[in-house]
C-alpha cells in the first residue's frame, strides 16, 4: 500500500531511458530474490518463537511413566498420577472377571457402545475383552484393567472398589455408575472411562503413555 | 603429545602460557578437545567414559543437580541406549514427597529425575562447573586469550585434576590442603611469598585431595586410563553437563551465518542497483 | 508534521478515504516511511535501524523467556537452566537475549559517537539528543536489572555493589538503598521488583524511541556535512534528498544483515565470551567473587566511578569545602552520573559555528582522543583497582570531563573551521562524481 511497486519518479526516468531491456529483468530478479530470502529468514526466525511454547523436554519426559505393579494383589486397585491425572490400575479377581464378562450380555443397554481404548481400534466395541489389558505370562485373561480415573462427565475422580450399582466405579459428583469394565451404565456421563495407552515392559511393570 | 602441540601453537600465536600465569596466578594447560571450534562435536565414547569417572569417583562427594538422567540417552551427548540409561538412573535413590501418603519416601530414580545434589556440603555442584570457571584470561584483561582459545572451562578442570604436585619445600608440612598448580583461589602459606607479596610458585592449596590417579579405572573401550586421559574425559563430560545443547547451538549459528551472509550479498546487490541511477546522475553533473 | 516539503499521502479509493477520515494511520505511516532523507548519509547512519531492530529482538525474546522464568530466589537460577536445557530452542533464545544486550550497546555507542562527531546534537536537534540520552539511561537501567535475573553470583553481588552507590548519597542514601532493595540486603524483594521493571522499561524505551523519531523527522536528519536540506521548495528539497523507502531502508537492511551475521557467529560459537563465568554459580550471600566486574558496556563509567578515590586533590578539596558531606564514595557516584550528564549538555557546550566535525580541523583530533579515551576507560574498568590502573582511569576520566566542559567550548572560539559545501546535493555530486571520474577505466562490471 505504501509503496505501489513503482520506482520513485527519478528512478522511473532512468528506467525508461535505459535502452537495454534485459537490464530490467535482471534487476527485478535481484529484487525478488532479496525479498524471498528475507521472507525465508524471517520465517525461520519466527518458528523457534512458536515452538518454544510446545511442551518442554522435562514435560515430555513425564509423558510416559513406568509403574511397578508387583505388589498389587487381585482385588486391589492402584491409583497413580500420570500427566497430571489419576490412572486406575485394577487387578481383578476371578469373580470380578466373570461378572464383567457377564455384563457383556447387557450390551444393548450400554450408553456408550465403543471401547474407548487407546490400545485397540477406534471402532472396537465396548466388550470387556476390548477394555482390559493383555495379561502377563501365567495369568488368566482380563486380570488387569487400566483406565483414566477421570469421569467422562465433568472430570471428577470416581470412587472404586465396587462402588455404584454395577460393582465397578461410581462418580459422586453427579452420580455416574460404571461397571466392572469401566463402562458407563447409568448417570450423566456420556462415555466409558478412557483407557490410556499402556503396555507391559516386563511381568510386573506397566508403562503408561 | 597434546601438551607439546598446543604449547607450540600457543607460542606461535604469541600467547605464551606466561600470560595466563600473570592473570590467574595459576597454570592452565590448553588441552585439545573434540568439541572445540565451529565444527567440533562431543565424542560420544569420551562422554561415556567421563560418565563412568563421574559415577565411580566424583559422585561420592559432588552432585549434578541440573542434569536429568534422561539426557544421558540424548543424541549428541553420551547417547546411552534407552534401557541402559533407565537402569543407570535406578542406581540412584531420590526423595519423592508424593510417596507414603504425602510424607515422602525414597525411591529409585526414573529417567525424568535429576542427579542428586552434592553429598558433601563443601563439594560444589558440578553441573555447570565447565562454564563457571574460565581457564584463560588476559593478556592484561583484554580477553584476547579467551577469544582465541575459548573460555577454557574444561581445560581448567583437566588442568586442576592433573595439577597436583609435591608441595614446594618452602611450605610448612602441616599447611592445610593439597598443593595444586592450576588452583588459584585456595590458601597460600606466607613462607612461599616474595617480599612484595607475590607468589613464588603458581597455584595454591586446595581442600580436595587428589581424586584421580593412573590406572584407577578400567574403561570398556580399553581407552588409556592414565591420569591425563581420565582427566580429559571427565572434563569433556562436565562440559557436556554444562552445555548439553552445544552441538545444536553451533549448527544454528552456522546456518544463521550462512543465510545472513547470502541475504547480505543480495541486499548489497539490491542496494547497488537501487542507487545506481542517482550515482550516475551525480557523475554526469560533476 | 512539519519538516521538509514532500508529497503526502492522498487517499484515492473509497475505502482509503473512509479510513483516512476516521484514523489517518496510513498517512502517518506513509509520511514516516517516505520521509525525505539527505542522500549523502554515510555508513554511520545505519545504527538507528540496528537499534530499533535490537529493541524489538530484546522485547520479543524477553517475552518468550518470561514464559519459562521464575522470579524467585530459590528457583530463578534453576529456571534459567530449565530454559537452557529443556525448553524447545530455549538455549538459543536465551543466548540471543543475553548477547542482544551487548549488540544493543555496541550499536548505541556507535550511534552516540556518530552524533558527537557530526554535531547531530546541535540546534535544532537538541531535543532529539536529550531524548536519546534518556533512552541511554533507561537502557543502562534495564540492562542492569536484567543481569540480576539469572541470580548468579555476579547478579547478586553486582546488585549489592550498584545499589550501594545510592547508599553513598549523603543523608538519604541508606534509606534510598533500602527503598530500592525493599530490604537491607539484596534478596527476594529486589529480585521481584527488578523483574517487574526489567519487563516494563523496554516498553518505556519503545515509547521514547517513537518520540525520538518524531523529533528528528520534524527537524530532518543531520548528515555528514551538517548542512541543512533546502526547504525553499519541494523541487529544491528533492535535489538534496531521497525518500527513506526504499533507498535507506534497503541500505540499512544490508548493514543490519552484515551485523546480524557477525552477531549470529557470536551467539553460535562463543555465547559466553562477553559474560562472566561467576554468573554460572548460583547466588550465595556468604561468598563474594574475588573480582566483581560489571558487564563490558558499563566499564567506562565504572572506571570513572572508581577513578576518584580519596587521594585525588579534587576529591580532598570537595570533601573539605563541603564539610565532609561529599566524601570520596559520593564523589565517585557524582562523577559517574556527571560523565553522562555532560554528554546530555553537549548541545550547549559546543560553541562552534560549524556543525559537522568533518570541517573542523582541530576538533577532529580532540574527538579521536575522546574515542580512544572511551576504550581506555573501558579497559581500565575491567582491571583490578590497584597499581597503575586507577591512575590511568583518573587520566581518562579527567579527559572525558575536560573534553565536554573545556575543550568543546574553547574550540568553538579558537578554531577556524573550513567551509562546508553549500548544499547536500553538491556534496553528493562531488563524492560520486569525482570517484566515478577517477575510476572510469576500472568501472566495475556489476554496474
Amino acid at each position: 500500500m505504501l509503496w505501489d511497486g513503482q520506482m520513485p519518479p527519478k528512478f522511473g526516468v532512468e528506467k525508461v531511458s535505459n535502452p537495454e531491456d534485459h537490464q530490467g529483468t535482471r534487476r527485478d530478479f535481484i529484487y525478488y530474490a532479496t525479498a524471498g530470502a528475507g521472507a525465508v529468514i524471517t520465517g525461520a526466525a519466527v518458528w523457534p518463537l512458536v515452538n518454544q511454547m510446545n511442551p518442554s523436554a522435562d514435560v515430555l519426559a513425564l509423558a510416559s511413566i513406568r509403574v511397578d505393579v508387583s505388589g498389587v494383589e487381585p482385588g486391589m486397585q492402584l491409583t497413580v498420577l500420570w500427566q497430571g491425572k489419576p490412572v486406575f490400575i485394577r487387578h481383578r479377581t476371578g469373580a470380578e472377571i466373570e461378572a464383567a464378562k457377564a455384563q457383556d450380555a447387557e450390551a444393548d443397554t450400554f450408553i456408550d457402545p465403543l471401547a474407548r481404548n487407546g490400545n485397540v481400534a477406534e471402532t472396537a466395541d465396548a466388550s470387556d475383552a476390548n477394555r482390559v489389558m493383555p495379561s502377563p505370562e501365567g495369568e488368566g485373561a482380563g486380570a488387569w484393567i487400566v483406565q483414566m480415573g477421570v469421569c467422562t462427565h465433568l472430570g471428577c475422580v470416581p470412587l472404586g472398589d465396587g462402588a455404584g450399582d454395577f460393582g465397578g466405579w461410581f462418580c459422586p459428583c453427579h452420580g455416574s455408575h460404571y461397571d466392572l469394565a469401566g463402562r458407563i451404565r447409568k448417570g450423566p456421563a456420556p462415555q466409558n472411562l478412557e483407557v490410556p495407552p499402556a503396555r507391559w515392559t516386563d511381568n510386573t511393570t506397566i508403562e503408561l503413555g | 603429545m597434546f601438551r607439546k602441540l598446543t604449547l607450540t601453537a600457543a607460542t606461535a600465536l604469541g600467547l605464551s602460557t606466561g600470560a595466563a600465569f600473570a592473570a590467574g596466578d595459576a597454570h592452565v594447560e590448553d588441552f585439545d578437545f573434540s568439541f572445540e571450534g565451529p565444527f567440533g562435536a562431543y565424542d560420544q565414547n569420551q562422554l561415556q567414559r567421563g560418565l563412568q569417572v563421574y559415577t565411580e569417583v566424583c559422585s561420592a562427594c559432588h552432585g549434578l543437580k541440573f542434569v536429568a538422567f534422561r539426557t544421558l540417552a540424548d543424541e549428541g551427548g553420551p547417547h546411552l541406549p534407552e534401557e541402559q540409561m533407565r537402569a543407570y538412573a535406578e542406581f540412584y535413590e531420590v526423595f519423592d514427597e508424593t510417596l507414603f501418603d504425602g510424607e515422602g519416601d525414597f525411591r529409585p530414580a526414573t529417567p525424568a529425575d535429576k542427579f542428586p545434589e552434592s553429598a558433601l556440603a563443601t563439594a560444589p555442584d558440578l553441573s555447570l562447573m565447565a562454564k563457571a570457571r574460565a581457564g584463560f584470561h588476559g593478556p592484561y584483561g583484554t580477553g584476547i586469550s579467551q577469544f582465541v582459545n575459548g573460555m577454557g572451562g574444561p581445560e581448567y578442570i583437566a588442568s586442576l585434576l592433573t595439577g597436583y604436585e609435591e608441595a614446594p619445600s618452602c611450605a610448612p608440612d602441616d599447611f592445610a590442603g593439597h598443593y595444586n598448580t592450576a588452583f588459584a583461589a585456595g590458601g597460600y602459606p606466607e613462607e612461599c611469598l616474595y617480599e612484595d607479596g607475590s607468589h613464588k610458585y603458581p597455584g595454591s592449596w586446595i581442600a580436595m585431595a587428589p581424586p584421580l590417579y593412573d590406572g584407577q579405572l578400567t574403561f570398556n573401550d580399553d581407552h588409556a586410563n592414565d591420569l591425563e586421559h581420565v582427566s580429559e574425559d571427565i572434563a569433556a563430560f562436565l562440559m557436556w553437563t554444562a552445555e548439553p545443547k552445544m552441538m545444536a547451538r553451533k549448527q544454528a549459528g552456522l546456518t544463521g551465518v550462512i543465510f545472513l551472509t547470502a541475504l547480505s550479498v543480495l541486499l548489497y546487490l539490491t542496494n547497488k542497483r537501487l542507487w545506481a541511477p542517482h550515482k550516475t546522475a551525480a557523475k554526469r553533473k560533476d | 508534521m512539519g519538516g521538509i516539503p514532500h508529497d503526502h499521502y492522498e487517499p484515492k479509493s473509497g475505502i482509503e478515504k473512509w479510513v483516512d477520515s476516521r484514523l489517518p494511520v496510513i498517512g502517518l505511516l506513509y509520511d514516516t516511511l517516505m520521509i525525505p532523507t539527505p542522500k549523502n548519509l554515510n555508513w554511520m547512519w545505519i545504527w538507528g535501524i540496528v537499534l530499533t531492530f535490537t529493541l524489538a529482538l530484546q522485547i520479543i525474546t524477553g517475552i518468550v523467556l518470561v514464559m519459562h522464568y521464575t522470579p524467585h530466589v530459590d528457583m530463578a537460577f534453576a529456571s534459567v537452566e530449565h530454559i537452557m536445557r529443556d525448553v524447545n530452542g530455549g538455549h538459543m533464545i536465551r543466548y540471543f537475549h543475553m548477547n542482544g544486550a551487548s549488540l544493543f550497546f555496541v550499536a548505541v555507542y556507535a550511534h552516540m559517537f556518530r552524533g558527537l562527531y557530526y554535531g547531530s546534537y546541535k540546534a535544532p536537534r537538541e531535543i532529539t539528543w536529550i531524548i536519546g540520552m534518556l533512552i541511554f539511561l533507561l537502557m543502562m537501567g534495564t540492562a542492569f536489572m536484567g543481569y540480576v535475573l539469572p541470580w548468579g553470583q555476579m547478579s547478586f553481588h553486582g546488585t549489592a555493589v550498584i545499589t550501594g552507590l545510592f547508599g553513598a548519597i549523603p543523608f538519604i542514601g541508606e534509606a534510598l538503598q533500602t527503598w530500592l532493595l525493599g530490604a537491607s540486603a539484596v534478596g527476594q524483594p529486589a529480585l521481584n521488583r527488578f523483574f517487574s521493571l526489567h519487563y516494563l522499561l523496554p516498553f518505556v524505551i519503545a515509547g521514547l524511541v517513537i518520540v525520538h523519531i518524531w523529533a528528528f523527522h520534524t527537524t530532518g536528519n543531520n548528515n555528514p556535512t551538517g548542512v541543512e536540506v533546502r526547504r525553499t521548495s519541494k523541487a529544491d528539497a528533492e535535489k538534496d534528498t531521497l525518500p527513506f523507502w526504499p533507498y535507506f531502508v534497503i541500505k540499512d537492511l544490508f548493514a543490519l544483515a552484515v551485523i546480524l551475521a557477525v552477531f549470529m557467529a557470536v551467539v553460535g560459537f562463543m555465547p559466553n565470551y562477553l559474560g562472566h563465568p561467576d554468573n554460572y554459580v548460583e547466588a550465595n550471600a556468604l561468598v563474594t567473587p574475588s573480582h566483581i566486574v560489571p558487564e563490558w558496556y558499563f566499564l567506562p563509567f565504572y572506571a570513572i566511578l572508581r577513578a576518584f578515590d580519596n587521594t585525588v586533590w579534587v576529591v580532598i578539596f570537595a570533601e573539605w569545602i563541603s564539610f565532609g558531606i561529599i566524601d570520596a564514595k559520593f564523589f565517585g557516584v557524582l562523577a559517574m552520573f556527571g560523565a553522562i550528564a555532560v554528554m546530555a549538555l553537549v548541545p550547549w557546550l559546543d560553541t562552534s559555528s560549524v556543525r559537522s566535525g568533518r570541517y573542523r580541523p582541530m576538533f577532529k583530533w580532540w574527538f579521536a582522543v575522546l574515542v580512544v579515551d572511551f576504550v581506555v576507560l573501558m579497559w581500565a574498568g575491567a582491571m583490578p583497582a590497584e597499581g597503575i590502573y586507577p591512575i590511568i582511569a583518573l587520566i581518562g576520566a579527567t579527559y572525558w570531563f575536560a573534553y565536554f566542559l573545556v575543550i568543546l567550548p574553547l574550540l568553538g572560539v579558537i578554531e577556524k573551521p573550513m567551509t562546508p559545501p553549500a548544499t547536500i546535493e553538491d556534496d553528493f555530486n562531488a563524492h560520486y562524481g569525482s570517484k566515478a571520474a577517477s575510476g572510469e577505466t576500472v568501472a566495475s562490471p556489476a554496474e
